[in-house]
């Protein structure tokens, strides 16, 4: 009895040594930082209603990096994130305008974009080429067609169905919009997967030392895919909440998607050289960027400054990183 | 040389031949890798395998693995003839192999690298309808394996990067005998560590052999290689030049055998 409970206590790390060393602690803390400074300069910061618009702001972006984390926990980056998002929104209009029944073409559209990550997965794991390589011409192929289907324009889509992830409720003072929920609902599952299956592990087991993965049995190839398939996946549902929030399909939209996405997963303390990090610290990350937008927006500063700001926490995240992984 | 080494029987001529190899060959283009080479593992021995660089070693257990295709040439395990198709075949047939570069995860900890390919799900609904990793079992099994071979580390939910040389190969080994029901192979496993280290890994060879577990034993260190082993594998240009005992034979009989400067 006493011998085993002398052994728990040795085998799991302290409270204070856990809390430290979770990965997400320091950008949590740049993000209360923030608030703080931001809630002293300005009373208006920490009202109900401008906390709804920060979660508001942070929906597409925030739901996107949930793909681009897993794509970066496996060492690939995510060049087309914003270009198959773009490709819902315009799928789902184009289909509804036409006509057909909004469930179907929503349920077409996430197909799609589905169907947009399993190409790139297939030509990541099945002919070994770089990922920056093929989401950067799956980006460029995207980006033309998009266009041209849409005969270069931008055209509203008006359907109740499409826009129903803008709706709001309201849950203790603070105003919701179904898209808030449904992006907390695939952070919660998308963690679950990361940290409780043997998909999460072997996703990590490859971001780590893809040979020693493929040594112990892992099915390396089939697990980048799908990968790159639930991003492909997530990215669709992205689209339905852009629709939400904005009834428009832009072929235009959604250009800085993409280092957007990257920065929300570097600044939530995720490698770029895959392995290490979590969802918990992209939320965060997330988090940070719309929070720092506000609130500088608030205060009545050139927007300019955040993209300074940004531009400059993710250089420390990085640098921060480099050095933790060469320490060890 | 502690008292278990003495009480244990020694495994001799009579031992069941747990792996064998007859008349492998194994040819690159016009390079011969292995000349018809044979292999004999006997139950419960530590058989180490010598021979100069070149001389065909990991060839040799790359096609006992299944991790090479041997170009002619019979292997048996457990007297029947196997075909392995590649090292899950072997895995799953209860070989282990502990790798040269180890194939851990260095980001995940002891207890993720010791389950690594092969995680345990909960019981019941949680298992098999979510999926759920049994995080709690993997650890306790984990810290049972390490203390069943007697092997101090500091805390099983450390990261693999966060230990020393020997500690990892101390992980890597463990891992291999948690899951070994035949054999356990290693690869060169005291090549990059210190004296004390390489201690601490030949005792976690020993331990595996007390269990009841033949070893193969790749070795280019002699006083290692005499030290531990029960019978020695003596490797030149692709076949097998000799067997021999660190009773019958010297050290500088061996390195002779090894470089054809004295037949066996
Ligand atoms: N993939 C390969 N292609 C071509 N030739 C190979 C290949 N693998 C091994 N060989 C050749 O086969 C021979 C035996 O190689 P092997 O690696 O088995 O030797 P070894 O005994 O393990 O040597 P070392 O002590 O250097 O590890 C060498 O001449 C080597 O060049
Ligand atoms: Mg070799």
């Amino acid at each position: 009895m006493s011998t085993a409970t002398i052994a728990s206590q040795q085998d799991t790390p302290s409270l204070k040594a856990r809390i430290l060393g979770t990965p997400s602690v320091g950008p949590l803390l740049v993000l209360v930082g923030f608030c703080v400074i931001f809630a002293l300069t300005n009373p208006r910061f920490l009202a109900t209603q401008n906390i709804s618009i920060i979660l508001q702001q942070t929906v597409i972006i925030g739901t996107l990096a949930i793909g681009q984390t897993l794509v970066i926990l496996t060492a690939g980056i995510d060049l087309a994130v914003g270009a198959i998002c773009v490709l819902g929104t315009i799928v789902a209009g184009k289909l509804v305008n036409l006509g057909y029944d909004p469930v179907l073409s929503m349920g077409i559209a996430v197909l799609l974009c589905t169907g947009a990550g399993l190409a790139a997965g297939s030509l990541i794991a099945g002919l070994r080429l770089p990922p920056f390589i093929v989401t950067l011409g799956i980006l460029g192929i995207l980006t033309a067609a998009l266009r041209l289907i849409s005969e270069g324009g931008a055209f509203p889509v008006r359907d109740p169905f499409l826009a129903w992830t803008g709706n709001t409720m309201k849950v203790g003072g603070f105003v919701l919009t179904y898209g808030i929920l449904i992006m907390l609902a695939l952070y919660g599952f998308v963690w679950y997967l990361l940290n409780q299956t043997k998909w999460g592990r072997h996703v990590y087991a490859i971001g780590n030392n893809p040979e020693a993965a493929r040594l112990v049995g892992i099915p390396v190839r089939r697990h980048l895919l799908s990968v790159y398939l639930l991003a492909g996946f997530i990215y669709g549902v992205a689209a339905w909440l852009a629709l939400g929030r904005i009834p428009n399909a832009d072929p235009n939209a959604m250009q800085t998607a993409n280092l957007d996405s990257i920065t929300a997963v570097v600044i939530g303390g995720t490698s770029l050289f895959g392995g290490r990090g979590g969802l918990i610290g992209t939320l965060i990350g997330a988090l940070i960027v719309g929070v720092l937008r506000n609130g500088l927006t608030l205060a009545g500063i050139d927007p300019l400054w955040q993209d300074l700001v940004t531009g400059i926490l993710v250089i420390i995240a990085v640098a921060l990183d480099q050095m933790s992984r060469r320490r060890s | 040389m502690s008292a278990d080494s003495l009480t244990r029987v020694a495994p001799d001529a009579t031992s069941r031949v747990v792996l064998e190899a007859r008349n492998v060959v194994k040819t690159y283009g016009h390079v011969t890798a292995l000349d018809g080479v044979d292999f004999e593992l006997r139950a419960g021995e530590i058989l180490a395998v010598v021979g100069d660089n070149g001389a065909g070693k990991s060839t040799l257990i790359k096609a006992l693995t299944g991790a090479v295709h041997p170009t002619s040439g019979e292997i048996l395990l457990d007297g029947a003839p196997v075909h392995f198709k590649g090292p899950l075949d072997a895995r799953h047939a209860g070989i282990e192999t502990v790798y040269q570069d180890l194939a851990m995860a260095p980001a995940l900890d002891i207890a993720s690298n010791l389950f690594l390919g092969r995680e345990l799900r909960c019981q019941g609904v949680l298992g098999s309808v979510f999926r759920r990793l049994d995080k709690k079992r993997m650890r306790e099994e984990a810290r049972r394996a390490m203390s069943e071979l007697k092997f101090r580390l500091p805390s099983i939910g450390n990261a693999v990067e966060a230990l020393s040389g020997g500690q990892r190969q101390g992980v890597a080994v463990a891992r291999a005998a948690l899951f070994a029901r035949k054999l356990v192979i290693m690869d060169e496993p005291t090549a990059a560590l210190g004296v004390r280290e390489t201690g601490q890994v030949l005792e976690l060879i020993r331990s595996i052999r007390e269990r009841g577990l033949p070893v193969v034993l790749i070795s280019h260190n002699m006083p290692n290689v005499f030290e531990i082993a029960d019978r020695i594998h003596v490797m030149r240009l692709g076949r097998r030049a000799a067997v021999v005992t660190p009773q019958s034979h010297s050290m500088n009989d061996v390195v002779a055998i090894m470089t054809g400067a004295a037949a066996a």
